[in-house]
């Protein structure tokens, strides 16, 4: 294999410098690469389908009505993130869930950074996943998010932003952990030269920090997985972090809230109390008596149970208040105001259009932005600038001045990449990161994150259902001697 | 172990059995037109009879010809108990429970689904019928000895063994009731050196002949035959093999004072069977209540496991 033809289109990669030269700590893998002859590569890359397909890994698809299991689309080549770089990012994640834990405490008790002036009160009442029935709760730890997953992208010039905070159900992390089994079965001789820190931690990490909150002060609580059930896309990863963590995987109808309100799940010995929810369902499928009437996944009577402090829940219900394109546009002034300090990975850039000075900018510029509606997500009601026609352009100007409390823009940020192996050449491709932080009492990050990755040339989108693949993440430290 | 996750193993057992069971009895059928007379019609019917599918079946068709009865048997989705939907079923069970099924028998199951899938068509046919249904059989038995040797004997796999033995046990009183049908209604078409031809067909449903022969070395009649497939215990297929076996599973789970005393109810019925008796005048009666009892143990088993109305606190 060679990197002679290898374009990278004054983007950023993350292997190579823009005259091919190795950057920090991927001299090893790419000297490696060019020994491997094209045959030998597919070789491993045969392996790894193989890996894949006995260990199982996949990820279900709807398609026409039927719900398909797929094999899990992965990248031999890996990833690579110096430890200096990664430990500064780590510490801007702690920073970070930190800020937002200390927010939505905030937001369902005192509320004092809205009195404060620094968050307008409208922000709230435009919010899809503030849930009033919240109110004046207090978790432990002041822990709402326990689990999140946040989306990083790197520009052109080698900057890494947070993109998005996902605090609802983020999912992902049992990819992160088979990719890294796949890779040691592929390439086990790189393991050998480089000091790789090590993933498998996480389901460990994730039980002691739901083991933390739990209401009852036992050695081993009873933790369960809540799933909606086979049919979702990510029951793979339910099933997954149930068996790693040694925790029972329930459905909604497998849990029971007695007269006592406490939770408990039927087992052959008869009823049986549960601690610690880790809840891979919405807040609004949680519980039929409180939320959506017609949701079978949920347990009757889970709210009451959690509001006495019977059960603890994982992620909180309402957590997902900052998962919301405008409050995060607010988070670097989170972190000033609730902890004093300078945020250490920036937000993208955004211009909120109900500042006048902004909306200015945001209407004269708008060729050259990505405009999106604060309430939406998916991608719906979104403007590329740059792939945008005139009128697409004035029409959105127009909704933009109607509403503009409505609406964020940012730059259009290209997203770096990673040598990606297509059709036997080894071509650039773009990706993005998602490590995953948890926090009760302490806060963790895991040692890089998944690595997702646009599989199609000059394609931004990363998701598996839409051609994306994944990669695995190594942070490198340093060699000792 | 969660509730619903042993039901799911107990339908998995069942299913599985069935399946097997389902694949047996077209099979010995099928071979039975070989050995009556050309007069004689092979009462194809009889399959419906015993898997207890009549409303299912002539919903959909008129007669019960070997035509519809092998379609309904082998392929039809609308019969819970046709090869095909029993299949789907028991990787349905094994799909949702896969973290503590063994990986090898997964993958054993999914490839049996595959198999029935692509190749049930074919078996339509008389000239493919017998390789299929052999095939099916065999990856039924490797699946079992799979798990046999791969899987913890634990609460798990106790409640897949559960399963299979309700379903065994009903199984042989459904065929053992056909044969009785012959006894009460001797049908004027079929001449009494015949009747030794049913009995061994009997038999032949449930693997029993070669068994039977050497529990057995009078000439196949239907009393000795009725007494070997109640009262064996050695043979798998044995009413009183399979009780022996549910009571062993059921020891060992917690709650169980109910069920076992349904099932030693059950054994006090087919110790006090006088074969001689009853074969003239009330074997079906008797087959009747067996099976009114093999149906409590079963509510008994879901009740006292599957399904909790009443609550019952734990104390710490």
């Amino acid at each position: 294999m060679n990197f002679k033809n290898y374009k990278i289109h004054g983007l950023y990669d993350e292997l190579l410098t823009p005259r091919l030269q190795a950057r920090s700590s991927a001299g090893r893998l790419l000297k490696y690469l060019k020994s491997l002859s094209n045959e030998e590569i597919n070789k491993r890359k045969q392996a790894a389908d193989l890996a894949i397909k006995t260990m199982g890994i996949t990820f279900t698809v709807y398609s026409e009505g039927e719900n398909i299991d797929r094999e899990w689309p992965y990248d031999i080549i890996p990833r690579i993130i110096p430890s200096r770089e990664w430990r500064r990012i780590e510490k801007g994640l702690q920073q970070r869930m930190l800020a937002i834990n200390h927010f939505i405490d905030d937001i369902y008790n005192e509320q004092k950074i809205i009195k404060d002036k620094i968050i307008p009160r409208e922000l709230l009442k435009s919010s899809k996943n503030y849930r009033k029935e919240c109110r004046g709760m207090k978790p432990v730890f002041g822990a709402w998010a326990h689990i999140c997953g946040s989306d990083l992208i790197r520009d052109k010039d080698g900057t890494m932003y947070v993109l998005e905070d996902n605090l609802r159900v983020p999912s992902g992390v049992s990819y992160m952990l088979e990719n890294r089994k796949v890779t040691k079965r592929v390439f086990p001789e790189l393991f050998e030269d480089y000091n790789i820190v090590p993933l498998s931690d996480y389901p460990t990490n994730l039980f002691d920090t739901l083991s933390s909150i739990s209401p009852r002060p036992l050695d081993y609580p009873e933790v369960v997985v809540l799933t909606p059930g086979i049919f979702n896309s990510a029951y793979f990863e339910h099933s997954f972090l149930a068996q790693q963590m040694g925790a029972e995987l329930v459905e909604g109808s497998d849990l029971v809230v007695a007269d006592d309100d406490c939770v408990y799940m039927k087992t052959i010995e008869g009823l049986s109390r549960v601690d610690v929810i880790y809840r891979r369902i919405d807040d609004l499928f949680l519980d039929p008596e409180v939320f959506n009437k017609d949701s079978a996944l949920g347990v009757p009577g889970l709210m009451r149970a959690w509001k006495k402090g019977n059960v603890a829940l994982a992620n909180a219900p309402g957590a997902g208040v900052a998962d919301d394109k405008v409050v995060y546009t607010y988070v670097p002034d989170m972190i000033k105001y609730y902890l004093d300090q300078d945020p250490i990975i920036p937000n993208v850039p955004s211009y909120s259009c109900d500042n006048e000075k902004e909306l200015k900018h945001v209407l004269a510029n708008i060729g050259n932005l990505v405009v999106k509606p604060a309430n939406e997500s998916g991608g719906y009601g979104m403007l590329v600038g740059p792939h945008s026609t005139k009128k697409e352009q004035k029409d959105m100007a127009a909704l933009v001045k109607a509403n503009p409390r409505n609406y964020i823009a940012q730059p259009v940020i290209s997203l770096s990449t990673v040598p990606t192996l297509c059709d036997n050449a080894i071509e650039p491709r773009h990706v993005d990161l998602r490590p995953f932080t948890l926090q009760s009492d302490n806060t963790y990050v895991t040692a890089g994150g998944l690595t997702r990755v646009a599989l199609v040339k000059g394609s931004l989108v990363v998701n598996s259902s839409q051609g994306g693949g994944s990669k695995d993440t190594w942070v490198i430290s340093p060699d000792k001697d | 172990m969660l509730s619903r996750v042993a039901e799911q193993m107990y339908w998995f057992g069942r299913y599985l059995e069935r399946a097997e069971n389902t694949a047996r009895l077209v099979n010995v059928n099928a071979n039975l037109l070989l050995d009556l007379p050309r007069m004689i019609k092979v009462i194809w019917g009889g399959l419906i009879d015993i898997t207890g599918t009549n409303k299912e079946f002539y919903n959909k068709y008129e007669h019960a010809n070997e035509q519809n009865v092998i379609r309904f048997m082998l392929a039809e989705e609308k019969n819970p108990g046709s090869i095909c939907s029993a299949i789907s079923m028991v990787r349905e069970n094994a799909r949702i429970t896969r973290e503590i099924m063994p990986s090898e028998a997964w993958e054993q199951i999914n490839e049996l689904n595959l198999y029935v899938k692509q190749n049930v068509t074919a078996a339509l046919k008389r000239d493919g019928r017998h390789e299929f249904l052999d095939d099916v059989i065999h990856y039924c038995h490797q699946i079992t000895g799979l798990l046999h040797g791969y899987m913890s004997h634990g609460d798990a796999y106790n409640f897949i063994r559960i399963g299979r033995n309700l379903e065994r046990a009903d199984m042989t009183t459904r065929i053992a009731d056909i044969g009785c049908m012959f006894l009460i209604n001797p049908r004027a078409d079929i001449p009494d050196a015949y009747e030794n031809i049913l009995w061994m067909n009997v038999l032949r449903s449930l693997s029993a002949y070669q068994m039977y022969r050497q529990y057995v070395q009078d000439r196949v009649n239907g009393e000795d035959v009725l007494d070997f497939l109640m009262r064996d215990e050695e043979f798998p297929r044995a009413i009183a093999h399979c009780l022996g076996e549910l009571k062993l599973c059921i020891k060992k789970l917690p709650n169980n004072d109910h069920a076992l005393r349904i099932i030693n109810r059950v054994q006090r019925i087919i110790n006090k069977m006088d074969a001689a008796t009853i074969i003239d005048s009330e074997l079906h009666e008797f087959i009747d209540k067996l099976q009114i009892n093999l149906a409590s143990v079963h509510t008994q088993v879901s009740n006292s496991w599957f399904d909790y109305s009443e609550l019952v606190h734990e104390q710490e």
